[in-house]
């Protein structure tokens, strides 16, 4: 059964970059564009993995996961942040509000899957 | 497998350009004295996507460029700034810079950098006189700099095979964030041999455990050509919530001695091939920091390298670029499904009329024709709905405004605030396209010519801020935009008198205000004292007329002196659909738009009259109308050539009013219009095509276009008006 991973960005371009991307790997990929159409979509279907940009409008991204980690079916579910550079403060933040890590923009496709693999334990 | 990456600029073009226009009117809403911080935000967050998404896409002069706003937004955004008004002008110059950069990479075109490298050292400096600059040099380390990070390989796969000793021990709620310690191990055994062992002394008896916390902890073994700062990435993720030391055993190299390090012997072998394995997995695992990672890879190097080659040869990559442009709209959802709803709909209408059909007699007709009426309704709502995809609000095209209004008064030394209203009115995206310059010109009419300076406002006893309100509508399948100052009115007598001297009207013409006002819109007209940057652009207001009539759309302007203008525009809400009048003549079916439609009487021959030239008028209450007989022009046969038997359709086009004659009046209705130069070629006289209910095509009307025809131009209009004076 192929792997399901919900894309959270409010940039369009980055969200069919990663769902493309994905898709290809042959994850199972669902997106949105906001973090709260996003916490719908988590309680309808069950991701594996999650992976959200940080600076949103209405909710940001450290806001997003507290709400998932809040979800019984999410407590361990493995959440990415998508950051711009190395700013630790970002990445303390994240950590805090319980994202599994980040992803430091620019990426590119192929260091993506591979870092997701890796998470997802192929 | 490499992706090509270029499939998404197209989207991230627009919805840079889309950011842009955000950040635009942010700025302008920006109050400096009294900062809200979301507009601080909004600000910063589109500022923040654009890099994201250049840097991603290989644009990495419009990331760096971004880079550095973004880094003085940051500042104000935390606080640590004030924004002054020197960087709000300095923020809409950057605006200006990247929207200027995106549409050179969108049509393949070299990036001009002076602009951009001006404006960095301006907010280079402004970074450097607070001593924040730190994070400013970053650009450079953030972009994808695969040559420094591969040397970084090269230097580690020259020590060859170290040992590692690792103690890990993360904090109880590790699992909470959804970081597996499996999930680590495996890295570090990707990288060479690891043995890992568990130590779970700290383990609580089984009544006491919680499931969900992490007891324990390793400690590992690895032998692998790799530097410390590689296995650091590994556990970069919890190294904030954890116990890590990381310390190297020994220098010396597995393959020399490998029992020294306590490496099991089946590892020797192992670690002989290693120095490949190690190659590609530290090119494969860059763990988390993607940016800095080791990874030559085709995917970002190519598009990086793409500029340098636009930049070569900018004509054919605009070749190239050109036949990959789509134009796309973004659609709401909610759109979407009402049309899906509506589809769903029909088909159930469908099916019913199918069953009906089956085995249909002649008790099932009221259930027919019931089925019919729905189907039609389902036709109307689906029809809708397909043209509301189309409409977008038209703050579309009035966000361009704030920032022309803004540059505008600023060089002309006038105060001027700009009201919006109605700007979720929506409108068709193809008028919308078309409508724009247009109201541009018009606006930048009333800023001109309408809105007085500051000490003339005050000696009229204004407040020496004047307004331009812009305001959107919906009136009866139309939309109606209005473009209104509080200036000083257009000045009639001298428009009058301009009129006289251009001979555009007669001297003993008595003309009511409404037609003076109207007389700005004659071609040659112009009454600016002096030819101004702002609105003498040698583009008339016949042009923003014409324009706006080949929208199928109308234009007029009131005036009052002293107190200000307002143009008002009509349009048609899309120009696929037309409400239509069906008239026939002859056999013959034609479809007038019912926009230009005045009135339609029937006449008896006492009120029209010859005049010179054979031209007929019809004497419409004070005015006289030239009479244009359909059948004439089309060269048909109609039902009588008797006036009295035929009905005068009075129209408008082209600034003039015609009677149009023709045998009857149809039906009122919509029609969709299909073009008759794509499919045929263009016939003067006729705007387009389209097909009615029982199959047939019928040309649509171009009233102006029939004016021309008729050979019943303006000068001859005169003629006959004038004659039309005699002839009362």
């Amino acid at each position: 059964m192929s792997r399901k991973v919900l894309v959270v960005d409010d940039s369009a371009s980055i969200r069919q970059m990663l769902e493309f991307t994905l898709k290809r790997a042959s994850f199972d990929v669902d997106s949105a564009p906001e973090p709260t159409s996003a916490l719908t979509m988590a309680d309808r279907a069950t991701y594996d993995l999650v992976i959200t940009d940080v600076n949103m409008p209405g909710m940001d991204g450290y806001a997003f996961v507290e709400q998932m980690r809040k979800k019984s079916s999410y407590r361990f579910t493995p959440i990415l942040m998508l950051t711009t550079e190395s700013s630790q403060d970002q990445k303390v933040k994240g950590k805090q509000a319980g994202a599994t890590g980040w992803l430091v923009k620019p990426f590119n496709p192929e260091q993506l899957v591979a870092t997701i693999e890796k998470v997802l334990n192929r | 497998m490499s992706i090509d990456l270029s499939q998404f600029h197209q989207v991230f073009f627009e919805e840079s350009l889309e950011g842009l226009d955000v950040m635009e009117s942010a700025l302008l809403n920006l109050d400096t004295e009294n900062c809200d911080s979301e507009t601080i935000n909004e600000i910063f967050r589109a500022a923040h996507s654009i890099k994201g998404g250049s840097g991603t896409f290989g644009f990495s002069t419009v990331a760096e460029f971004t880079h550095v706003i973004e880094t003085l937004l940051d500042q104000i955004r935390a606080g640590d700034r004030r924004i002054e008004p020197a960087h709000v002008e300095l923020f809409l110059k950057s605006v200006d810079c990247i929207r200027q950069m995106i549409k050179s990479l969108e049509a393949g075109d070299a990036v001009e950098m002076s602009d951009a490298n001006d404006l960095k050292s301006k907010f280079q400096a402004i970074l450097d006189g607070k001593e924040l600059a730190a994070a400013a040099p970053v650009p450079a380390s953030t972009a994808p700099t695969a040559p420094a990070s591969v040397s970084d390989t090269d230097a580690g796969s020259s020590g060859g095979a170290k040992t590692w000793h690792i103690y890990f021990k993360p904090d109880g709620d590790v699992l909470k964030t959804g970081n597996e310690p499996s999930r680590m191990f495996r890295e570090l055994e990707d990288m060479g041999v690891a043995t890992v062992v568990v130590d779970t002394a700290d383990l609580p008896g089984i009544g006491v455990i919680d499931p969900e916390t992490c007891y324990l902890k390793w400690n590992i073994t690895l032998v692998a050509d790799v530097e410390k700062a590689q296995i650091e990435e590994v556990f970069e993720w919890v190294i904030d919530e954890a116990e890590l030391r990381i310390e190297e055993v020994a220098q010396v190299a597995v393959t020399e001695n490998p029992e020294q390090n306590g490496a099991k012997p089946s590892s020797v072998k192992q670690s002989k091939v290693e120095p490949s394995d190690i190659v590609q997995t530290t090119v494969q695992s860059p763990v988390a920091e993607v940016s800095v990672s080791p990874a030559p890879s085709q995917a970002i190097s190519a598009p990086a390298a793409k500029e340098p080659a636009a930049q070569a040869a900018p004509a054919a990559k605009k070749a190239e670029k050109n036949k990959t442009e789509v134009s796309s709209i973004r659609v709401g959802i909610d759109k979407v499904d009402s049309l899906i709803n509506m589809v769903g709909e029909l088909v159930i209408t469908q099916s019913m009329l199918g069953e009906l059909s089956r085995d249909f007699d002649i008790s099932k007709l009221p259930k027919l024709l019931e089925g019919l009426e729905q189907l039609s309704q389902n036709t109307r709502e689906l029809q809708e709905s397909v043209m509301r995809i189309r409409m977008l609000p038209i703050s579309f095209t009035f966000s361009r405004f704030p920032r022309l209004v803004h540059d505008l008064s600023k060089t002309m030394g006038k105060k001027i605030e700009l009201k919006l209203l109605g700007e979720q009115t929506e409108l068709d995206k193809t008028v919308m396209e078309k409508i724009g310059d247009p109201m541009v010109h018009l606006v930048r009419n009333s800023l001109d010519h309408g809105i007085e300076m500051p000490e003339d406002r005050i000696k009229a006893g204004k407040s020496d801020t004047g307004l331009i309100t812009l305001n959107a509508y919906h009136q009866g399948g139309n939309i109606v935009i209005q473009i209104i100052d509080d200036g000083k009115g257009l000045d009639k007598e001298k428009i009058l008198r301009k009129a006289v001297e251009k001979g555009l009207v007669g001297e003993s013409d008595k003309l009511s205000d409404e037609q003076i006002c109207d007389l700005i819109f004659k071609p040659g007209f112009s009454t600016a004292d002096q030819v101004t940057d702002i609105s003498g652009r040698g583009v008339g207001m016949d042009v923003v007329r014409r324009n706006i009539q080949e929208l199928n759309g109308s234009v007029e302007v009131e005036s009052f002196t002293g107190k200000g203008s307002t143009f008002t525009i009509r349009l048609p809400l899309t120009l696929a659909i037309l409400d239509g009048q069906l008239v026939s003549a002859g056999e013959h079916t034609y479809i007038l738009p019912l926009i230009s439609i005045i009135e339609s009487i029937q006449t008896n021959m006492d009120m029209v009259h010859r005049v010179a030239g054979g031209c007929d008028v019809l004497r419409l209450r004070s005015e006289y109308v030239p009479i244009i007989r359909l059948y004439d022009i089309f060269n048909i046969k109609p039902e009588s050539y008797n006036l009295e038997e035929s009905l005068l359709v009075v129209v408008e086009g082209d600034n003039m009013k015609v009677a149009l004659v023709v045998d009857d009046l149809l039906a009122q209705q919509q029609v969709v219009i299909k073009s008759l130069e794509e499919n045929y070629k263009r016939v003067e006289g006729v705007s387009g095509a389209t097909i009615l209910g029982d199959g047939t095509v019928a040309l649509i009307l171009d009233i102006s276009g029939l004016i021309k025809l008729a050979g019943v131009r303006k000068d001859e209009y005169k003629k006959v008006k004038q004659g039309g004076d005699e002839a009362a």
